[in-house]
């Protein structure tokens, strides 16, 4: 009956606040991760809004393409203007 | 029943308590935490997708540059000659001349003439279009405006007052001989 009753003493006194507190603990850090993931989730649907724009991109590099053509057609006209420096 | 086992089915009943009350609340914890993965997971996966080309067309308009750039470098030192053409480029941006013309490693030897602190910018370019210029000479609307024998009569009749004298004479053989260059490195040309 002595041995019993530590038993109970032992499981009220030592288990159940280590069970308490483990399980908080777990909880805690449950209950902390809730607001980072809510974050990353805010982050990534801003990137993926600033990422409209890549679109662009492809206006750009037909852009790009045009003034190339066209600085190169401006270059060979300056090429038959103008002299070499060899030549001067 | 005696007492011990009452308080002892008490402390189980306790624990059992504790442990569903923790547990419900983490797997609500954990549940909220999968909805917002999911979330993540969509915007990442657009991030993925809306990114996907930009390699490829970044890559495209670099080439496009680099070719203008190669192009224009060579037409600039073949027009103007290397050390004209180095020195043109460091009075525009200084500290270039360091860096020298990509397709002419050899320019980055070369000690740049101070263009810019005897020329403003574009004179250089327009002097030599007016005056030196076949343009004139085969203009089929008509005889040219500026006879390019004479250009600097016809320069003169821009000026209201007096012309300034002619333009200095620069390089190692000028008149007028300036103090040495301070290095500046504060612009760049092109990217490296």
């Amino acid at each position: 009956m002595t041995l019993w009753w530590i038993g109970n003493a032992v499981l009220l006194l030592a288990v159940l606040p280590v069970v308490v507190y483990l399980l908080h603990n777990v909880l805690s850090a449950a209950k902390s991760i809730v607001p980072s993931v809510g974050q990353i989730a805010n982050a990534a649907a801003a990137g993926s809004k600033d990422l409209d724009a890549t679109a662009l991109l492809l206006t750009t590099q037909d852009q790009v393409r045009q003034t190339v053509a066209g600085v190169a057609a401006y270059g060979g006209s300056l090429d038959v203007i103008l002299d070499d420096a060899e030549e001067r | 029943m005696p007492a011990a086992g009452v308080v002892t089915i008490v402390a189980v009943v306790l624990i059992v308590l504790a442990l569903v009350y923790y547990l419900l609340n983490t797997i609500l914890q954990l549940r909220a935490i999968n909805q917002g993965l999911d979330e993540v997971i969509a915007s990442v996966g657009e991030i993925v997708e809306k990114s996907a080309p930009v390699n490829d067309v970044v890559g495209d308009i670099n080439a496009n540059l680099d070719a203008a750039v190669s192009a224009l470098e060579g037409l600039l030192v073949k027009k103007a000659g290397m050390v004209d053409a180095v020195g043109l480029v460091d009075g525009l941006y200084p500290g270039a001349a360091a860096a020298g013309f990509r397709d002419f490693p050899e320019s980055r030897e070369i000690e740049a003439p101070r263009i810019s602190e005897v020329y403003t910018r574009g004179t250089l370019t327009l002097a030599r279009l007016g005056r030196e210029a076949p343009i004139a000479l085969g203009n089929p609307a008509g005889p040219a405006i500026r006879d390019p024998a004479y250009g600097s009569a016809a320069a003169r009749t821009l000026y209201s007052a007096e012309r300034p004298s002619r333009s200095p004479v620069i390089g190692t053989d000028a008149p007028v001989v300036y103090e040495p260059p301070k290095p500046v490195r504060t612009g760049r040309f092109r990217r490296s």
